[in-house]
Parts: structure tokens; sequence; C-alpha cells
């Protein structure tokens, strides 16, 4: 493969956090709570932090941000949760009973933690990576996997269907947004 | 020993238009107290009422929000009164009857029965934070405690009561919780 086509490949498996949070306001997201993800630290939640248009809370556990996001809902107030895949995964049964039993719109961006990136999400090397999507898909929440800039254009879309629908969505996070 | 549905009789007097989250034993003796709209007893995960009881105050500052939470459930999310503090909605009060049982799930005992949450709760940075024992005490203080700025905390000692029945379909009904959000938005 020559220089440039190299260049131009290497440039479309980029992740920008720019985009991601564009994204994110253009989607009426007004709380951003969260918990440190290392995959999502610097190229979101740093600059989130850093940015007055969003109120950013932090929370000791998961879990917290299943109900604070419910809580939000009842006044219209949109909510995205900013956690890891561990942090999902210990928060099953928030997700499970409040997201999903009770049908509430519970928006998740969960960073992938030590994922390769260069593969899906079923074909991590890591465990705790390749059953998130068949968790989810087990407990029927739409799920969306951003890995490239590419992909950011599901976000606003999928965020306005969950709370048109009042249904959890969860947004896999492949990469360390730049 | 104080009872929870006497503490919660006098709770009532004080209640307005208030949001008042109540979970498991305490949103049978609450709701027992007759139908009210304004009722919030969806949870759906224990523990997590707090964090409701946070995000609804968060969402509608005008109006105030009451969480009656049990120490099991408080055990659950104690994280939540770090959040809570550092977040400090003025219009949220946390309730917390505490009778050293996991009530809902046979009286078995909590954990640490010397466990001082309002202490917790001060050191947490929570506004004000009580502890009440005396029913008389609390009658005299309550109508300070839900009108300060919060976030205030409370716990309520009380006695294990009789097991309960808990009318689980009426509790998680979509139907309150739909004309609870109506109103609520309004």
């Amino acid at each position: 493969m020559d220089a440039r086509a190299q260049g131009i490949d290497i440039a479309q498996r980029e992740l920008h956090g720019g985009g991601i949070i564009a994204a994110i306001k253009a989607s009426g997201i007004e709380y951003i709570l969260a918990l440190p993800d290392i995959t999502t630290s610097s190229g979101l939640l740093a600059p989130i932090a850093q940015d007055a248009s969003f109120r950013l809370i932090r929370v000791c556990k998961e879990d917290e941000c299943v109900g604070i996001a419910s809580g939000l809902s009842y006044a219209d107030k949109r909510a995205l949760i900013l956690i890891q895949h561990t942090g999902f995964l210990d928060s099953i049964n928030a997700i499970r009973g409040i997201a999903v039993e009770y049908s509430q719109p519970v928006c998740m961006m969960v960073g992938l933690l030590q994922h390769d990136p260069e593969k899906t999400p079923r074909e991590s090397p890591r465990y705790g990576v390749r059953i998130v999507e068949p968790i989810l898909d087990d407990m029927g929440i739409a799920h969306h996997f951003i890995s490239v800039d590419a992909d950011v254009g599901k976000i606003n879309p999928a965020i306005d269907k969950a709370y048109a629908e009042s249904k959890p969505v969860a947004f896999l996070i492949g990469r360390r947004p730049k | 020993m104080m009872k929870r549905e006497e503490c919660f009789r006098i709770l009532a007097r004080h209640i307005k238009d208030e949001a008042v989250v109540a979970t498991y034993s305490s949103a049978v003796d609450w709701v027992n107290l007759g139908p009210r709209v304004m009722n919030y007893t969806s949870i759906g995960a224990m523990g997590l009422d707090s964090s409701h009881g946070l995000g609804l105050a968060l969402g509608r500052p005008d109006k105030r929000v009451i969480v009656l939470q049990g120490d099991g459930s408080l055990l659950m999310n104690l994280g939540s009164l770090v959040t809570i503090a550092a977040v400090a909605p003025k219009n949220l009060v946390h309730l917390v009857a505490q009778n050293d049982t996991y009530e809902a799930n046979g009286s078995q005992p909590i954990p640490n029965l010397k466990i001082d949450f309002a202490s917790m709760a001060r050191a947490s940075g929570y506004v004000a934070s009580y502890d009440f024992s005396d029913l008389k005490i609390f009658e005299q203080q309550v109508a300070h405690v839900l009108e300060q700025d919060g976030p205030v905390f409370a716990t309520l000692h009380v006695a294990p009561t009789k097991p309960l029945e808990y009318d689980y379909p009426s509790l998680y009904d979509p139907a309150k919780r739909k004309a609870f959000k109506a109103q609520w938005r309004s």
C-alpha cells in the first residue's frame, strides 16, 4: 500500500471527541452522568468537564446514573451516561429494572476497556468486552458501535429515538477519541 | 421506639405538592395514608430511590422532592450520599427509616447495627443532618426539616414492623408513572 493510501486509511480509522460532543449537543443532552473510563477520559470526559453547555454530575458508582437519568426524564431533561463497560456490567440490575422493565429513556455511552479498535466488540480479545453486545441483545437494548468518525452520525438519531420511544440505548466506544 | 407509620402520618400533615419518592416498606406505609399523584413508588432496583430523587430534584428545581428510603436501600447505594451532597440540590429532603433490617426480604438484619447514617450524610456534605428517635421531637422539628434549603438528611429510628403486604402491581403501575410525569412536568 502506498503512503497516500495508507494515510487515508489511517484517517478513516480515527475517532474525534469533538465530533461526538457535537452530536451529543445536537441531541439536546443537558446532563452528563459520569464515572471515569480510560477509553473516553481524555477525549470526551475532560473536554465535557470544561464545556459550560453541559452539566456534569460525577457519581460514585455507575448504577446511580440510571436512577438519576430516569428522574431527570420525568421533567423532559435529557442525560447521557458516560461509563466504562465494567460499570455497565456492574449496573445490569438497575438497567434491567429501570431502563428495560420500566421503559425509561436511559442513554449510555460505554467505553470498551482494552478493546482492540480494529475488531468488533464480539471479536474483542477481552472477555468482558465480548459479552457486552450479547447482553444488550438479550435485554433488547438498542446499541451502536462507535469506532470511527463515520459512526458518529448514529448518535443523534438514536438518542432522539430513545426519548421518543422512552427506551434505553447504548453506544459502545471502541477506541480512544482524540 | 418510633413507628414508621406514625412518623409518616406526621410527615403527611406537612406535605403539599412535593414529589415523594418511596420504596418497599416505606412505600407501603406511605401509600396506605392515601392515594396521591405525586407519589413516586416505581424504582425498579433497590437502593436507587435516592438517585431517582436526585434526578427528579434536578429536573424541577422549583419543586421539592422528599425521598423516603429504608436503611437497607441506602446501604446498597451509600455513594449516593456523596453524589447528592456534591450536586447539592436545595430542593431535596432525604429521610431514611432505620429499623436495622431488610424488612422486605424477610427482616434479616443489616450488616452493622451501629451504623450512623446521619453522621455519614453530614460528613458527605449535606447542608443539614438530623437523627430522630423520639416521635414528639420529630413532630416538633419536621416542618423545619422539610422547609430548609437542602440537601437535608434525617434518620428516623423506627421499630421493625410485622410483615407487610406488598402490592407490587399497584406500586409499579405504569399508569401511575404516567400520571406522575404529567403533573411533574406541568
